[in-house]
C-alpha cells in the first residue's frame, strides 16, 4: 500500500491497464506533453509510445467521437477531456452516437468506451470551466458515470471503467489531483461498480455525498459529533449505475437524510436519490430529506462569490440541525 | 474494372433502386414508418466506391444510407423487415431506416445526425493503423450538407495530421432539404476545402461508375499507403423528396426542368448502356439481372411481412451491455 496522489492514481491505473491489454490507447489534448494539465498521463507517452497515446488537436467532436470508432472496431479507447465544460463540443457525438449505438444496433455494436473529464469549482475558473455535469450524463441512457473521490477510488474504479464493455464517463475532480491517499499495488485491485462506501457509521443521519463534496462531509459529521450528533457518511462513487440499497437501508436506520452535491440544484440527482429514498424508505423518514447543492446560477469567478455558492461543513451541518428540527438553534 | 466487377455493380445498383422504389411504395401505403430518406439517383457512388473494398475494409454511413447498406452488402431481408419494425429487422425493430449496423460487411452504421459518422470513420482508423496495424480503409460518406458541419472539417484535419486511411465520400446531391449547394456552401466545389487540410481532393461526375472507381481507386491506393486521406466529391443527384413527404422536390424549390434533366443522367441506364455497347453484357442477362432483383425484393417484403413485431419484453435489453470483458 502506497500513499500517492489521486492524479497518480489515476496514471497509474491507466498504465496497469495499458499494460495488461494493448488494445487500450488513450487520447486527448496535451496528453503527450508533461502528462497534460493536471498531469494525470505523466510518463505514459515515454512508455507506451504515440501509437498507445497521442495528443489530438482542439477538436472535441472529432475525438470523442472518434473514440466511439474506436470502441465499435475492437479497441478500448480512454479520450481525456481537458475540462467538462468542453464536452459541450461533442454532444453528438456523446449523446446521440455513444451512448446510444448498443441499443440502436439491438447490441450487436459494442462500446467499451472511457471518457475521462475534469470538473469542478475550487480554482476561480468561473462558469465555463467549473461546472459538474454528472446530473446531466446520469439522464442519458446508455452512459455509465463515476466520481471518485479518494486516490484508492480514482484507480480501483478507472481500471473497472476501462474493462467494462460500456460508455462510462469517469467525472475527475480537479481539486482532487493533489490529494492523497493510501492505494493498493496489486494490478488486480478494482472496485466494482454500483457499490457505495460507507464512510462513517452513524445513527442520527444519513449524508450522502460523492467526489469533492466526501471532504465537507465528513468534516460536517465530525462536527456535528461534538454537539452530540451522529451521521453517518455514504458516498455512492458511482451514479450510474446507482447502489440504491445502500442509501435505502442507511436511511432506514437513521431516518434522515441530506444529499450534497456540487453540481446545479435544479433536476439535479440529488433529487433523483430523494425521490428513490421516500419512494423505498417513507415510513422511516423522520423529516423531509434535504439537499445542499451549488445553487441554480453559473457559477461566479470571484472567490468569495464562487465560495458562498458551493456547499461546505457548515451548510451541510445546517441541512443535517433542520432534519432533526434544530435549526433553529444558536442563531 | 473486371467485366465481373462491371456487372456486379451493376446488379447491386439495381438492387438498391428497385429495394429503395419499393420502399417508397410500401411508405405510401403507410406500412413503413418514421424517416425514410431516398438515395436513389445517387447509386453510382456508394457501389462504386464499396465494390472496391477488400476484406477489413469499413465504411460509415449516412441518414440516407440504404444505398450504402445495399452496395455494402446488407441482407435486403433484414433490411426490408427493419423498415418494417419487426423482430427480425437488421436492428431488432430497435433501429429504423437510420439506425442499420452490419459489422460483418464492415458497414459501422447509418446515422439520424447529418455528418454523424465522420468522425466515428477517424476512429476506425485510428484502430486500423494504430492497434491492429493493416493496410485496410474507412470510407465515409456525407453529403454536401454535412460538409457544412463543424465535426467534418474537425476529422478531415485529425484525418490529415495523423494520417488515417480515410477516404472523404462527398456525395453532392446539390441539395440540403430545401435549399441548394449555391446557397450554402461557400466553395463550388466541396473537394476545393481538401486543401485547407492538405489532403487531395477531386470533384468527380458521381453518376459515371468508370470516373468514380479511377477516383476511389487513387484515394484506397494512398490510404493503403500510409499516405493518409483523400476527399472526393461525387457530383450527383437526389431525384426524389428529402423524404417522402417533401412534396416541394418537384416544381418547388427545384424546377421540373432541373429534375428531369438529372433523370436523364441516370447512373445505371448510363452504366447498363455501356456495358450493353461494350458487350460485357447481353440484353437477356441484363433481364437475367432485373428478373432476380425483382424476386430478391419481393422476397425481402415477404419476409418483412410475415416476421413478427418485437416482443415488448425486449424494451429495456441493451441499453448497456452486459458481457464481461476478461
Amino acid at each position: 500500500m502506497a500513499k500517492i496522489k489521486y492524479a497518480t492514481a489515476i496514471r497509474d491505473a491507466m498504465a496497469e491497464e495499458m499494460r495488461r491489454d494493448p488494445r487500450v490507447f488513450v487520447m486527448g489534448e496535451d496528453v503527450e506533453r508533461f502528462g497534460g494539465v493536471f498531469g494525470c498521463t505523466l510518463d505514459l507517452p515515454e512508455e507506451f509510445g504515440p501509437d498507445r497515446i497521442r495528443s489530438t488537436p482542439i477538436s472535441e467532436a472529432a475525438f470523442v467521437g472518434a473514440g466511439l470508432g474506436m470502441a465499435i472496431t475492437g479497441a478500448r479507447p480512454i479520450v481525456e477531456l481537458q475540462y467538462v465544460d468542453f464536452i459541450m463540443c461533442a454532444m453528438d457525438q456523446l449523446v446521440n452516437q455513444t451512448a446510444k449505438i448498443h441499443y440502436m444496433s439491438n447490441g450487436k455494436m459494442t462500446v467499451p468506451y472511457t471518457l475521462r473529464v475534469q470538473q469542478g469549482c475550487g480554482r476561480g475558473n468561473g462558469a465555463q470551466h467549473a461546472q459538474n455535469f454528472e446530473s446531466l450524463f446520469a439522464n442519458i441512457p446508455g452512459l455509465k458515470v463515476v466520481c471518485p473521490a479518494t486516490p484508492a477510488d480514482a484507480k480501483g474504479l478507472l481500471k473497472t471503467a476501462i474493462r467494462d464493455n460500456n460508455p462510462v464517463v469517469f467525472c475527475e475532480h480537479k481539486m482532487l489531483y493533489a490529494t492523497r491517499g493510501e492505494v493498493p499495488d496489486d494490478p488486480d485491485f478494482t472496485i466494482p461498480f454500483g457499490k457505495a462506501a460507507l464512510l462513517r457509521e452513524g445513527k442520527d443521519a444519513t449524508i450522502i455525498a460523492t467526489a469533492y463534496m466526501v471532504a465537507p462531509a465528513l468534516e460536517a459529521a465530525d462536527r456535528l459529533a461534538k454537539e452530540g450528533i451522529s451521521a453517518e457518511v455514504i458516498d455512492p462513487r458511482t451514479i450510474v449505475p446507482l447502489d440504491e440499497d445502500a442509501l435505502v437501508r442507511s436511511v432506514e436506520k437513521t431516518g434522515r437524510a441530506v444529499i450534497v452535491h456540487e453540481t446545479n440544484e435544479f433536476c439535479g440527482f440529488g433529487a433523483e436519490l430523494a425521490f428513490r429514498i421516500q419512494g423505498r424508505a417513507f415510513k422511516y423518514l423522520d423529516a423531509p430529506v434535504e439537499r445542499v447543492t451549488t445553487a441554480q446560477i453559473p457559477m461566479p469567478y470571484a472567490r468569495n462569490l464562487e465560495k458562498a455558492n458551493v456547499p461546505d461543513a457548515a451548510r451541510i451541518v445546517r441541512a443535517v440541525m433542520k432534519t432533526l428540527y434544530r435549526d433553529k438553534e444558536g442563531s | 474494372m473486371t467485366h465481373q466487377e462491371l456487372l456486379e455493380i451493376y446488379e447491386r445498383m439495381v438492387l438498391s433502386r428497385r429495394f429503395e422504389e419499393k420502399a417508397e411504395e410500401l411508405y405510401a401505403q403507410g406500412r413503413v414508418t418514421g424517416s425514410l430518406h431516398p438515395y436513389i439517383g445517387q447509386e453510382a457512388v456508394a457501389c462504386a466506391a464499396l465494390l472496391r473494398r477488400k476484406p477489413g475494409d469499413l465504411f460509415t454511413s449516412t441518414h440516407r444510407g440504404l444505398g450504402h447498406c445495399i452496395a455494402g452488402g446488407m441482407d435486403v431481408r433484414g433490411m426490408m423487415a427493419e423498415l418494417f419494425g419487426k423482430a427480425t429487422g437488421i436492428s431488432g425493430g430497435k433501429g429504423g431506416s437510420m439506425h442499420l449496423f452490419d459489422p460483418q460487411n464492415g458497414n459501422l452504421g447509418t446515422n439520424g445526425i447529418v455528418a454523424g459518422g465522420t468522425s466515428i470513420a477517424c476512429g476506425a482508423a485510428i484502430t486500423l493503423k494504430l492497434i491492429d496495424r493493416t493496410d485496410n480503409v474507412v470510407f465515409t460518406f456525407f453529403g454536401e450538407g454535412a460538409s457544412n458541419e463543424g465535426v467534418t472539417h474537425e476529422s478531415m484535419n485529425l484525418a490529415s495530421v495523423w494520417k488515417l486511411p480515410v477516404i472523404f465520400v462527398c456525395e453532392n446531391n446539390q441539395y440540403q432539404v430545401f435549399t441548394s449547394a449555391m446557397e450554402s456552401c461557400s466553395v463550388q466545389d466541396i473537394s476545393q476545402r481538401a486543401s485547407a487540410y492538405s489532403m487531395p481532393g477531386e470533384t468527380v461526375d458521381g453518376n459515371d461508375v468508370l470516373a468514380l472507381d479511377a477516383a476511389f481507386r487513387k484515394a484506397v491506393g494512398r490510404a493503403r499507403q500510409g499516405e493518409g486521406p483523400s476527399l472526393i466529391e461525387a457530383k450527383t443527384y437526389r431525384w426524389l423528396g428529402h423524404w417522402p413527404g417533401d412534396v416541394f422536390a418537384y416544381g418547388g424549390y427545384r424546377s421540373t426542368e432541373e429534375v428531369e434533366r438529372w433523370k436523364k443522367a441516370c447512373p445505371i441506364v448510363r452504366l447498363s448502356r455501356h456495358l450493353l455497347e461494350a458487350g460485357t453484357m447481353t440484353r437477356e442477362m441484363m433481364d437475367s439481372i432485373h428478373a432476380r432483383v425483382d424476386a430478391q425484393v419481393e422476397e425481402a417484403v415477404r419476409f418483412a411481412e410475415d416476421s413478427p413485431e418485437p416482443d415488448v419484453g425486449v424494451l429495456m435489453q441493451h441499453v448497456f451491455s452486459e458481457v464481461q470483458n476478461g
